[in-house]
């Protein structure tokens, strides 16, 4: 049953291979992926036609690989610049919206908590069109009543930042508000009774205690901005991101080329992940 | 006074982002999905757009397809992977748990796309899994095993498996072991201690888990269009075509606005039947 | 010699709740006073309000003569060891115990200096660069008190910081304090609901209570002298009985099952009212060899606790159910005791105490 009780040969074994198998379900499209990144075809699919790195590092006319690609560079550098500002602006909106909700009193901040909850139970594709239209309504608005043509009202890089930052910073919010609620709040009176003042325990006290939690919601937020589709079909502009770019050449047939690209993005998060696993083990010893 | 001070600057900024990114946009939403052009080219207030809805039945029976799917989905999605939480939080010695579930998240840091198509690879007529079939000899000539229902809610529970299975952990985590070891010294047997002492303790787990797998999977796009096909039927898929093909945004509005409150209903009653509140259940 | 620390008919109310209820007292420049009461009493209310984290509903606190209303916590010349220390965890002890002195501006070279000086003084010279997990819960008790003392407060103030404690270590850190205490000279306002801790270490202690001050004394005459019922009930073990006075002078009670004691009257009492008798374990002589000014009476044992020096007697007063203790000294004189037994006991007059 659990460590510490004993259980039945068959029980066990029979655990072990539904869990084995779940592994392989989990990692099995990745891997063919991967390995298909490297197959001299035009065709992502096997036969074997015996290994190339053609799709990383060719530069002819019926095989560009990815470095030579424009189109899908583009898209990553797109891709990189929306993931860092998305990242950055959430983590500012809200670690302050944590700050707001977890240490301040006011009027009606039971439904304003509410509200700062909603994005993450709106369908990404709502906030998508939703965020079109008012733009869009208000972009008219501005033209007819002001005769002024604001860019960032249509569909552009400005609005699928506005429009990612809506529903990650409620991410942030609540990671941030995690760790705040653990926060013992003496260490700040400490600090003021050694003769800190406000601004001082904010940047010696509370900022170095939220650091994990800012550094963990920061890259979460990056890749979920990175990665982000739903909201993003809408609100783009000429400049398409990855993963709407990816979804564009995967709908309309596909070559090796895409299992480059995901082989990269596979093995980019993959260092990632185990420079975090490193990480958490060190702080734990 | 200082104190007043800080609250106006961190309300500033929440209060701009709550109101011009989420309330704002909502209500145009609502508005614009009643109006209609009427004959003479001009935008009126109609229902027409509603009507439509009910009218045509290819929409509201997308609409409940979607609406069952995405119920069914959540449902197996925590079927799946509740027996591999408590693997890896109960069962596997701590030392190597951490890394299951590293091992675990990798596969969906890595964008959804790249899963999708991953799968895409193995199923389709010319994939890896016809290959081997055939070398096999078990099968003559390639079958298609993408765009039909099986695949589509596979390929929908596969995307959202992480965020049933990291609240299903954590919350495991939070339950003592001595409770089961207490359960079985008492003479539980495994269903016994599974139904009456775990699953009512990681109940805000299972709610957490079952709300996020729920709405992303109803609002989902790439993994129906993709690994569905032309059958997928999938509702955001009609909200795409008005917007994107036909033009017309107040019809996809009228959508639009219908997902939301599908979505706001089925969660509303999903926290209903398990005595959560949002709040509690989101972090 | 004047005084560090001056409160007067200080008032603290949230909503409904009086917490401190017209508090004062005063505390001599380098003395060491405890404010000694149960959980609840108000105390950690009375010290936020010294250390500035609290402001008072009414009355004056005074620092060195200089009243401190208003004034916010950082810049207060009291400095505070917290319940649980309140060590920051992101720094190690030398950047914990500089936090201060930082704060001040004070110079690179200074802060080295001062702070192996502080170091060296209590007694973890070489731990400098220690993370705070490192620490023992003796050493973390050692780097809090340093991270204070080195801003040279008038007063440090100190919310039960051996509260957490094992006992062995609590033991041996109230003489530590002490020690120190005399060291350095600093007034120390120390708050506890341990009695142990605020009688050995104090020179001064105020008795709390529902907010209100019993009794400010030394820790001698709170223990021999208690001012109220409250007092002689929580200073200490007390044995209590109902009584009602019998008889003015002398000054007799009699319990409510009859037997009648010569006692000793703390407040005014009339005959005739009730009131409470107070016979402390240790004042209750076993086989009196004398009978002057002495109440001597029957009692049966019912079971010996045996606690090593602290062993006590747990008996019933003869033909009642009303349990009395009496301390058992264990040199020999007393082994043949065994429940069941019927003692002769007395306890002197004086030894009586009425409320």
């Amino acid at each position: 049953m659990i460590r510490s009780l004993p259980s039945g040969k068959t029980y066990r074994y029979g655990y072990i291979t539904y869990v084995s198998l779940f592994y392989i379900f989990l990692f099995s499209p990745l891997i063919v992926t991967c390995i298909l990144a490297f197959n001299d075809s035009i065709f992502p699919g096997l036969p074997w036609e015996g290994f190339t790195l053609d799709w990383f590092f060719a530069d002819e006319e019926h095989r560009t690989g990815v470095f030579f690609d424009d189109r899908n560079l583009n898209a990553i550098w797109v891709s990189l610049q929306t993931a860092v500002s998305v990242s950055l602006l959430s983590l500012v909106l809200g670690t302050m919206a944590a700050f707001l909700f977890e240490q301040e009193q006011f009027r009606f901040k039971q439904p304003l908590f509410f509200l700062a909850l909603t994005p993450l139970v709106i369908p990404g594709v709502i906030l998508g069109i939703s965020l079109l239209l008012a733009s869009n309504s208000a972009g008219l608005y501005f033209e007819e009543k002001l005769g002024i043509d604001l860019e960032i009202l249509r569909p552009s890089f400005g609005l699928v930042v506005l429009g990612q930052m809506s529903f990650i910073s409620t991410f942030v919010m609540l990671v941030v508000s995690a760790r705040l609620k653990k926060f013992d709040t003496s260490l700040e009176e400490a600090a003021l009774n050694l003769g800190a003042t406000r601004p001082e325990v904010i940047r010696y006290i509370t900022i170095p205690y939220l650091k994990p939690a800012l550094i963990g919601a920061g890259s979460v937020a990056f890749l979920m901005s990175f990665e982000n589709f739903n909201t993003t079909l809408f609100l783009v502009g000429s400049d398409t991101t990855l993963p709407i770019s990816l979804y564009l050449q995967v709908r309309d047939g596909s070559t090796p080329l895409i299992n480059a690209i995901s082989f990269l993005l596979i093995f980019t998060t993959s260092i990632l992940a185990l420079i975090n696993l490193l990480l958490s083990r060190k702080k734990s010893d | 006074m200082a104190g007043r001070l800080t609250l106006y600057i961190f309300l500033a900024p929440v209060l701009l982002w709550l109101f011009l990114l989420i309330v704002l946009p909502h209500l145009d939403l609502f508005f614009i999905s009643f109006q209609a052009e009427n004959d003479m080219g001009d935008m009126v207030w109609s229902l027409s757009n509603y009507q439509a809805f009910f009218t045509e039945k290819i929409y509201w029976l997308t609409f409940l397809r979607t609406a069952m799917y995405a119920i069914l989905t959540t449902i197996l999605t925590f079927i799946i992977t509740f027996p591999i939480a408590f693997y890896i939080t109960k069962v596997l010695s701590l030392k190597v748990s951490g890394f299951f579930t590293i091992l675990l998240l990798v596969p969906f840091w890595v964008s959804e796309l790249v899963r999708i198509y991953g799968w895409m690879i193995l199923l389709r007529e010319s994939g890896v899994f016809n290959h081997y079939l055939m070398e096999l000899g078990l099968i003559d000539k390639p079958i298609e095993m993408l765009y039909n229902d099986i695949s589509m809610i596979m390929g929908l529970v596969y995307t959202s498996m992480l965020f049933m299975v990291v609240p299903l952990i954590s919350s495991l985590e939070g339950l003592d072991d001595s409770l089961i070891e207490a359960a079985y010294d008492l003479g539980a047997s495994k269903l016994v201690i599974i139904r009456d002492i775990v699953i009512p303790y990681i109940m805000p787990g299972i709610t957490s888990g079952s709300i996020v797998v729920f709405m992303l999977t109803l609002g989902n796009y790439l993994t129906p269009n993709l690994m569905g096909g032309k059958n997928s039927l999938w509702f955001t898929e009609q909200i795409y075509n008005q917007f994107i093909a036909s033009f017309n945004w107040n019809q996809g509005a009228a959508f639009g606005f219908l997902l939301l409150v599908l979505s706001t209903l089925i969660i509303w009653i999903g926290l209903r039947v398990t005595r959560q509140n949002l709040s509690r259940a989101l972090s | 010699m004047s005084n560090d620390l001056e409160v007067e008919n200080l008032v603290r109310d949230f909503a409904a709740f009086r917490a401190v209820d017209n508090v004062n007292f005063e505390v001599k420049q380098g003395s060491f006073f405890s404010i000694l009461g149960p959980s609840g009493c108000g105390k950690t209310t009375l010290l936020r309000m010294i250390a500035g984290f609290l402001e008072p509903s009414s009355g004056d606190i005074r620092i060195r003569e200089k009243s401190v209303l208003g004034v916010p916590p950082n810049l207060r010349p009291v400095n505070l060891i917290f319940q649980h220390l309140s060590l920051f965890p992101m720094m190690d002890v030398k950047e914990n115990i500089s936090f201060g002195l930082k704060r001040r501006k004070v110079s690179q070279a200074e802060i080295n200096k001062q702070v192996s000086t502080i170091l060296e003084r209590v007694g973890l010279p070489d731990y400098a660069s220690k993370q705070i997990n490192q620490l023992s819960g003796g050493q973390k008790q050692r780097v809090a008190i340093a991270r204070a003392l080195i801003l040279e407060p008038s007063i440090l103030l100190l919310d039960e910081p051996l509260g957490a404690l094992d006992l062995k270590l609590r033991e041996q850190m109230k003489i530590e304090l002490k020690k120190l205490q005399q060291e350095v000279g600093t007034t120390f306002v120390y708050i506890t609901h341990d009695q142990s801790e605020a009688l050995v270490m104090s020179d001064h202690v105020a008795v709390m209570n529902n907010g209100e001050f019993e009794q400010i004394d030394t820790p001698k005459n709170l223990y021999t002298h208690p001012g109220t019922g409250f007092v002689a009930d929580f200073i200490g073990e007390n044995n209590s009985f109902d009584a009602t006075v019998s008889s003015t002078d002398p000054f007799k009670v009699k319990l409510d099952m009859g037997h009648e004691f010569f006692a000793r009257a703390m407040t005014s009492l009339a005959k005739g009212t009730n009131c409470k008798l107070y016979i402390r374990p240790e004042s209750i002589v076993i086989n009196p060899q004398h009978t002057e000014n002495l109440n001597k009476f029957g009692v049966v044992v019912k079971n010996v606790l045996f606690d090593g020096a602290n062993t006590k007697l747990l008996a019933v007063i003869e033909n009642t159910s009303r349990e009395i203790m009496a301390a058992l000294p264990q040199d020999k004189r007393f082994d043949h005791i065994k429940p069941g037994d019927k003692l002769d006991v007395g306890v002197y007059n004086d030894s009586c105490t009425c409320f």
